[in-house]
Protein backbone atom coordinates (compact mmCIF):
# COMPACT_ATOMS: atom_id res chain seq x y z
CA UNK A 1 0.00 0.00 0.00
CA UNK A 2 1.29 3.40 -0.70
CA UNK A 3 1.36 6.10 1.99
CA UNK A 4 -1.23 8.96 1.32
CA UNK A 5 -0.03 12.20 0.85
CA UNK A 6 -1.80 14.42 2.87
CA UNK A 7 0.25 18.22 2.10
CA UNK A 8 -0.32 19.95 -0.64
CA UNK A 9 1.40 20.29 -4.04
CA UNK A 10 1.71 20.88 -7.45
CA UNK A 11 2.97 16.99 -8.15
CA UNK A 12 -0.25 15.32 -9.34
CA UNK A 13 -0.85 11.98 -7.35
CA UNK A 14 -2.46 8.95 -8.22
CA UNK A 15 -5.72 8.35 -7.36
CA UNK A 16 -6.62 5.30 -5.15
CA UNK A 17 -10.36 4.67 -4.73
CA UNK A 18 -11.94 3.04 -1.41
CA UNK A 19 -14.61 1.34 -2.94
CA UNK A 20 -15.15 -0.90 -5.97
CA UNK A 21 -14.49 0.75 -9.62
CA UNK A 22 -17.32 -0.62 -12.55
CA UNK A 23 -15.69 -3.13 -14.36
CA UNK A 24 -15.64 -2.18 -17.93
CA UNK A 25 -16.27 -5.70 -19.58
CA UNK A 26 -18.86 -5.80 -17.30
CA UNK A 27 -20.19 -2.48 -18.04
CA UNK A 28 -24.03 -1.65 -19.38
CA UNK A 29 -24.76 -0.10 -22.32
CA UNK A 30 -26.03 3.10 -20.32
CA UNK A 31 -22.47 2.91 -18.29
CA UNK A 32 -20.33 2.78 -21.50
CA UNK A 33 -22.62 5.30 -23.00
CA UNK A 34 -21.83 7.87 -19.92
CA UNK A 35 -18.18 7.05 -19.99
CA UNK A 36 -18.17 8.00 -23.37
CA UNK A 37 -18.48 11.49 -22.62
CA UNK A 38 -15.59 11.57 -20.84
CA UNK A 39 -12.49 13.86 -21.74
CA UNK A 40 -10.14 10.43 -21.58
CA UNK A 41 -12.29 7.94 -23.36
CA UNK A 42 -9.58 5.78 -24.54
CA UNK A 43 -8.18 5.12 -21.26
CA UNK A 44 -10.76 5.52 -18.52
CA UNK A 45 -9.44 5.90 -14.94
CA UNK A 46 -10.34 4.95 -12.07
CA UNK A 47 -12.26 7.84 -10.73
CA UNK A 48 -14.57 7.73 -13.40
CA UNK A 49 -14.69 3.96 -12.90
CA UNK A 50 -15.85 4.50 -9.84
CA UNK A 51 -18.38 7.36 -10.35
CA UNK A 52 -20.00 4.97 -12.94
CA UNK A 53 -21.60 3.07 -10.08
CA UNK A 54 -24.17 6.20 -10.43
CA UNK A 55 -24.64 6.44 -13.94
CA UNK A 56 -27.41 9.04 -14.25
CA UNK A 57 -25.43 11.05 -12.40
CA UNK A 58 -22.64 11.02 -14.19
CA UNK A 59 -24.11 11.03 -17.39
CA UNK A 60 -25.01 14.72 -16.47
CA UNK A 61 -22.42 15.83 -14.27
CA UNK A 62 -19.35 15.00 -16.89
CA UNK A 63 -20.76 17.72 -19.54
CA UNK A 64 -21.60 20.35 -16.74
CA UNK A 65 -18.17 20.24 -15.18
CA UNK A 66 -16.40 20.61 -18.36
CA UNK A 67 -19.05 23.65 -19.10
CA UNK A 68 -18.07 25.27 -15.86
CA UNK A 69 -14.69 24.88 -16.09
CA UNK A 70 -14.12 25.57 -20.10
CA UNK A 71 -16.77 27.60 -21.68
CA UNK A 72 -15.69 30.60 -23.89
CA UNK A 73 -16.51 34.11 -22.73
CA UNK A 74 -16.70 35.55 -19.11
CA UNK A 75 -13.95 34.99 -16.19
CA UNK A 76 -10.73 33.12 -17.79
CA UNK A 77 -9.53 29.88 -16.86
CA UNK A 78 -6.44 30.67 -15.05
CA UNK A 79 -8.83 32.83 -12.91
CA UNK A 80 -11.50 29.84 -12.55
CA UNK A 81 -8.83 27.35 -11.39
CA UNK A 82 -8.50 29.71 -8.46
CA UNK A 83 -11.93 29.36 -7.51
CA UNK A 84 -11.61 25.44 -7.81
CA UNK A 85 -7.88 25.50 -6.35
CA UNK A 86 -9.74 28.11 -3.32
CA UNK A 87 -12.21 25.05 -3.05
CA UNK A 88 -9.86 22.06 -2.59
CA UNK A 89 -7.63 23.75 -0.10
CA UNK A 90 -10.88 24.57 1.93
CA UNK A 91 -11.85 20.48 1.68
CA UNK A 92 -8.18 19.38 1.89
CA UNK A 93 -8.90 17.71 -1.33
CA UNK A 94 -4.79 17.40 -2.04
CA UNK A 95 -5.57 15.18 -5.73
CA UNK A 96 -8.42 18.22 -6.60
CA UNK A 97 -5.84 21.20 -5.24
CA UNK A 98 -2.65 19.20 -7.24
CA UNK A 99 -4.60 19.11 -10.65
CA UNK A 100 -6.23 22.90 -10.55
CA UNK A 101 -3.30 24.50 -8.92
CA UNK A 102 -0.59 22.72 -11.83
CA UNK A 103 -3.05 23.38 -14.28
CA UNK A 104 -3.43 27.40 -13.21
CA UNK A 105 0.53 27.27 -12.90
CA UNK A 106 0.29 26.65 -17.08
CA UNK A 107 -2.55 28.93 -18.00
CA UNK A 108 -1.11 31.54 -15.91
CA UNK A 109 2.65 30.55 -16.86
CA UNK A 110 3.00 31.69 -13.15
CA UNK A 111 4.19 29.20 -9.85
CA UNK A 112 4.43 32.11 -7.21
CA UNK A 113 0.52 32.30 -6.92
CA UNK A 114 -0.49 28.85 -5.99
CA UNK A 115 2.51 28.61 -3.63
CA UNK A 116 1.21 31.35 -1.81
CA UNK A 117 -2.27 29.90 -1.54
CA UNK A 118 -0.72 26.54 -0.61
CA UNK A 119 1.16 28.57 2.26
CA UNK A 120 -1.27 30.63 3.72
CA UNK A 121 -4.79 29.89 2.34
CA UNK A 122 -7.08 32.79 2.36
CA UNK A 123 -4.92 35.51 3.64
CA UNK A 124 -1.97 34.85 0.73
CA UNK A 125 -0.29 37.89 -0.37
CA UNK A 126 -1.81 37.98 -3.98
CA UNK A 127 -2.59 41.71 -5.92
CA UNK A 128 -6.14 42.74 -5.46
CA UNK A 129 -8.16 41.11 -8.18
CA UNK A 130 -6.29 37.61 -7.33
CA UNK A 131 -6.93 38.24 -3.29
CA UNK A 132 -10.94 39.03 -3.67
CA UNK A 133 -11.75 36.10 -5.94
CA UNK A 134 -9.54 33.85 -3.76
CA UNK A 135 -11.21 35.30 -0.41
CA UNK A 136 -14.45 35.08 -1.92
CA UNK A 137 -14.23 31.30 -3.15
CA UNK A 138 -12.63 30.54 0.13
CA UNK A 139 -15.51 31.52 1.97
CA UNK A 140 -18.27 30.35 -0.13
CA UNK A 141 -16.73 26.79 0.15
CA UNK A 142 -16.90 26.79 4.02
CA UNK A 143 -19.68 25.18 4.96
CA UNK A 144 -22.21 27.03 6.02
CA UNK A 145 -21.07 29.19 3.29
CA UNK A 146 -19.40 32.38 5.33
CA UNK A 147 -19.55 34.39 2.02
CA UNK A 148 -20.57 38.08 2.71
CA UNK A 149 -21.36 41.06 0.60
CA UNK A 150 -18.53 42.62 1.85
CA UNK A 151 -16.60 39.92 -0.11
CA UNK A 152 -18.75 40.57 -3.28
CA UNK A 153 -18.56 44.06 -2.79
CA UNK A 154 -14.55 43.76 -3.00
CA UNK A 155 -14.65 41.43 -6.33
CA UNK A 156 -16.81 44.76 -7.84
CA UNK A 157 -14.04 47.26 -6.92
CA UNK A 158 -11.37 44.83 -8.04
CA UNK A 159 -13.22 45.15 -11.21
CA UNK A 160 -14.68 41.96 -12.07
CA UNK A 161 -18.12 41.97 -14.02
CA UNK A 162 -21.02 40.48 -13.99
CA UNK A 163 -19.97 37.39 -16.23
CA UNK A 164 -16.97 36.97 -14.37
CA UNK A 165 -18.73 36.96 -10.77
CA UNK A 166 -20.91 34.06 -12.12
CA UNK A 167 -18.14 31.85 -13.38
CA UNK A 168 -16.48 32.35 -9.93
CA UNK A 169 -19.48 31.09 -8.34
CA UNK A 170 -20.10 28.09 -10.46
CA UNK A 171 -16.22 27.28 -10.35
CA UNK A 172 -15.76 27.19 -6.72
CA UNK A 173 -19.39 25.89 -6.00
CA UNK A 174 -18.62 22.77 -8.55
CA UNK A 175 -15.13 22.07 -6.63
CA UNK A 176 -17.55 22.03 -3.44
CA UNK A 177 -19.11 18.93 -5.44
CA UNK A 178 -15.75 17.19 -6.75
CA UNK A 179 -13.81 17.33 -3.69
CA UNK A 180 -16.87 15.71 -1.80
CA UNK A 181 -16.32 12.61 -4.49
CA UNK A 182 -12.63 12.66 -4.77
CA UNK A 183 -11.62 13.38 -0.95
CA UNK A 184 -14.22 11.06 -0.13
CA UNK A 185 -14.09 8.02 -2.33
CA UNK A 186 -10.13 7.68 -2.58
CA UNK A 187 -6.48 8.75 -1.39
CA UNK A 188 -3.87 10.32 -3.20
CA UNK A 189 -1.02 8.26 -3.04
CA UNK A 190 2.55 8.83 -4.47
CA UNK A 191 3.02 7.61 -8.21
CA UNK A 192 4.73 4.69 -9.12
CA UNK A 193 6.85 4.08 -11.59
CA UNK B 1 -27.81 34.12 -25.05
CA UNK B 2 -30.59 32.23 -24.76
CA UNK B 3 -33.70 31.06 -22.45
CA UNK B 4 -33.48 30.18 -19.12
CA UNK B 5 -35.61 28.74 -17.05
CA UNK B 6 -37.52 30.65 -14.00
CA UNK B 7 -38.38 27.40 -12.25
CA UNK B 8 -35.39 25.57 -12.42
CA UNK B 9 -34.94 25.18 -8.23
CA UNK B 10 -30.94 27.38 -7.81
CA UNK B 11 -32.74 30.42 -10.22
CA UNK B 12 -36.29 30.23 -8.25
CA UNK B 13 -34.77 29.58 -5.06
CA UNK B 14 -31.77 32.60 -5.46
CA UNK B 15 -35.09 35.02 -6.49
CA UNK B 16 -33.60 35.65 -9.56
CA UNK B 17 -36.03 37.81 -12.24
CA UNK B 18 -36.16 38.68 -15.27
CA UNK B 19 -35.05 41.80 -16.41
CA UNK B 20 -32.01 42.36 -14.09
CA UNK B 21 -28.06 41.88 -14.09
CA UNK B 22 -27.92 38.76 -12.83
CA UNK B 23 -30.70 37.41 -14.98
CA UNK B 24 -28.47 38.46 -18.15
CA UNK B 25 -25.52 36.88 -16.94
CA UNK B 26 -27.49 33.75 -16.43
CA UNK B 27 -28.70 33.82 -19.88
CA UNK B 28 -24.91 33.76 -20.59
CA UNK B 29 -24.81 30.07 -19.04
CA UNK B 30 -27.99 28.94 -20.06
CA UNK B 31 -26.32 25.58 -20.34
CA UNK B 32 -24.65 25.15 -17.58
CA UNK B 33 -28.00 26.60 -15.59
CA UNK B 34 -29.95 23.77 -17.83
CA UNK B 35 -27.21 20.71 -16.57
CA UNK B 36 -27.53 22.05 -12.98
CA UNK B 37 -31.87 21.21 -13.04
CA UNK B 38 -30.72 18.10 -14.83
CA UNK B 39 -28.14 16.61 -11.67
CA UNK B 40 -30.48 18.09 -9.82
CA UNK B 41 -33.39 15.61 -11.30
CA UNK B 42 -30.57 12.74 -11.39
CA UNK B 43 -29.35 12.79 -7.69
CA UNK B 44 -33.03 13.29 -6.36
CA UNK B 45 -35.31 11.11 -8.76
CA UNK B 46 -33.09 8.80 -10.25
CA UNK B 47 -34.76 5.86 -12.92
CA UNK B 48 -32.43 3.45 -10.52
CA UNK B 49 -32.48 4.64 -7.25
CA UNK B 50 -30.33 2.00 -5.86
CA UNK B 51 -30.40 1.53 -2.31
CA UNK B 52 -31.73 4.97 -1.52
CA UNK B 53 -35.12 5.54 -2.34
CA UNK B 54 -36.28 9.09 -3.83
CA UNK B 55 -37.92 9.79 -0.33
CA UNK B 56 -34.66 8.91 1.77
CA UNK B 57 -32.64 10.84 -1.21
CA UNK B 58 -35.05 13.96 -0.55
CA UNK B 59 -34.59 14.11 3.13
CA UNK B 60 -30.83 13.70 3.07
CA UNK B 61 -31.31 16.13 0.87
CA UNK B 62 -33.51 18.59 3.61
CA UNK B 63 -30.91 17.85 6.25
CA UNK B 64 -27.96 19.10 4.38
CA UNK B 65 -29.92 22.33 3.36
CA UNK B 66 -30.72 22.82 7.01
CA UNK B 67 -27.34 22.07 8.29
CA UNK B 68 -26.35 25.03 6.06
CA UNK B 69 -28.27 26.97 7.10
CA UNK B 70 -30.66 27.20 4.00
CA UNK B 71 -34.37 26.62 5.32
CA UNK B 72 -35.89 27.76 2.24
CA UNK B 73 -33.92 24.90 0.28
CA UNK B 74 -34.77 22.51 3.21
CA UNK B 75 -38.66 23.61 2.48
CA UNK B 76 -38.24 22.63 -1.31
CA UNK B 77 -36.82 19.15 -0.09
CA UNK B 78 -39.14 18.34 2.50
CA UNK B 79 -42.16 19.06 -0.76
CA UNK B 80 -40.30 16.44 -2.53
CA UNK B 81 -39.80 14.09 1.08
CA UNK B 82 -44.13 14.66 1.31
CA UNK B 83 -44.31 13.87 -2.30
CA UNK B 84 -42.34 10.68 -2.28
CA UNK B 85 -44.69 9.47 0.42
CA UNK B 86 -42.23 9.22 3.06
CA UNK B 87 -42.01 7.05 6.34
CA UNK B 88 -41.71 8.76 9.51
CA UNK B 89 -38.88 7.29 9.83
CA UNK B 90 -37.74 8.73 6.94
CA UNK B 91 -39.40 11.80 6.98
CA UNK B 92 -37.37 12.64 10.37
CA UNK B 93 -34.13 12.65 8.84
CA UNK B 94 -35.09 15.97 7.28
CA UNK B 95 -34.40 17.98 10.61
CA UNK B 96 -31.11 17.53 11.97
CA UNK B 97 -32.52 18.45 15.40
CA UNK B 98 -34.69 15.34 15.70
CA UNK B 99 -32.40 12.63 17.14
CA UNK B 100 -30.68 10.49 14.37
CA UNK B 101 -31.07 6.89 13.63
CA UNK B 102 -29.38 4.95 16.26
CA UNK B 103 -28.18 1.86 14.37
CA UNK B 104 -28.10 -0.22 11.14
CA UNK B 105 -28.10 1.40 7.69
CA UNK B 106 -29.66 4.39 7.65
CA UNK B 107 -27.54 5.33 11.05
CA UNK B 108 -24.40 4.90 8.78
CA UNK B 109 -26.03 6.60 5.75
CA UNK B 110 -26.89 9.75 8.40
CA UNK B 111 -23.61 10.11 9.95
CA UNK B 112 -21.76 10.13 6.78
CA UNK B 113 -24.22 12.58 5.26
CA UNK B 114 -23.68 15.10 8.34
CA UNK B 115 -19.75 14.81 8.13
CA UNK B 116 -19.42 15.60 4.18
CA UNK B 117 -22.20 18.22 4.73
CA UNK B 118 -20.10 20.35 7.25
CA UNK B 119 -16.56 18.55 7.61
CA UNK B 120 -15.37 17.33 4.24
CA UNK B 121 -11.80 17.78 5.06
CA UNK B 122 -12.15 15.29 8.02
CA UNK B 123 -13.26 12.28 5.85
CA UNK B 124 -11.22 9.36 6.05
CA UNK B 125 -10.66 5.52 5.26
CA UNK B 126 -12.40 4.85 7.98
CA UNK B 127 -15.74 6.35 7.34
CA UNK B 128 -16.00 4.66 4.41
CA UNK B 129 -14.81 1.55 5.51
CA UNK B 130 -18.11 2.39 8.13
CA UNK B 131 -20.65 2.73 5.76
CA UNK B 132 -19.40 -1.10 4.73
CA UNK B 133 -19.68 -2.40 7.51
CA UNK B 134 -23.13 -1.53 7.77
CA UNK B 135 -24.16 -3.31 4.98
CA UNK B 136 -23.89 -0.24 2.55
CA UNK B 137 -23.33 -0.84 -1.13
CA UNK B 138 -19.89 0.27 -3.14
CA UNK B 139 -22.92 1.40 -5.89
CA UNK B 140 -24.38 3.05 -3.02
CA UNK B 141 -21.63 4.84 -1.28
CA UNK B 142 -21.07 6.59 -4.63
CA UNK B 143 -24.56 7.03 -4.84
CA UNK B 144 -24.81 8.70 -1.45
CA UNK B 145 -21.58 10.69 -2.21
CA UNK B 146 -22.94 12.22 -5.54
CA UNK B 147 -26.19 13.49 -3.83
CA UNK B 148 -24.08 14.67 -0.81
CA UNK B 149 -21.88 16.66 -3.43
CA UNK B 150 -24.48 17.66 -5.65
CA UNK B 151 -26.33 19.52 -2.39
CA UNK B 152 -22.97 20.87 -1.33
CA UNK B 153 -22.70 22.21 -5.48
CA UNK B 154 -26.25 23.73 -5.24
CA UNK B 155 -26.26 25.80 -1.86
CA UNK B 156 -23.09 27.24 -3.09
CA UNK B 157 -24.55 28.37 -6.42
CA UNK B 158 -27.88 29.81 -4.38
CA UNK B 159 -25.59 31.40 -1.88
CA UNK B 160 -23.39 33.02 -4.55
CA UNK B 161 -26.45 33.95 -6.84
CA UNK B 162 -28.18 35.93 -3.75
CA UNK B 163 -24.99 38.04 -2.94
CA UNK B 164 -25.05 38.89 -6.47
CA UNK B 165 -27.92 40.37 -6.95
CA UNK B 166 -27.53 42.38 -3.48
CA UNK B 167 -30.34 39.81 -1.00
CA UNK B 168 -30.05 40.47 2.42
Amino acid sequence: MSETIHEFTTTIPHWQPRVKPIKLDEATPEQLDALKVTPSNTKVSDYVLVLANDVETLKVRTPLFNAIMYNRGGMSRAEREIGATAASVVNRCVYCAAVHASRYNQLAKDEEVMKRIFADGEDADLDPRQSAILRFATRLSKAPSEASENDMQALREAGLNDEEILDLILSASLFGWANRLMHTLGDPVAKQD
Amino acid sequence: MSEISLNDVVIAQAGIEPGTPVHRALEGRADVMEMTQATHDAALKPNDPGGLSHALRAALAARIARLNGDEALAEHYDGLVEDAGATEEITDIADPRAPAPSDGWLAAVTAYTDLVAARPRDTQTGDIEALKAAGVSDADIVRLSELNAFLAYQIRVIAGLKLMRGAK
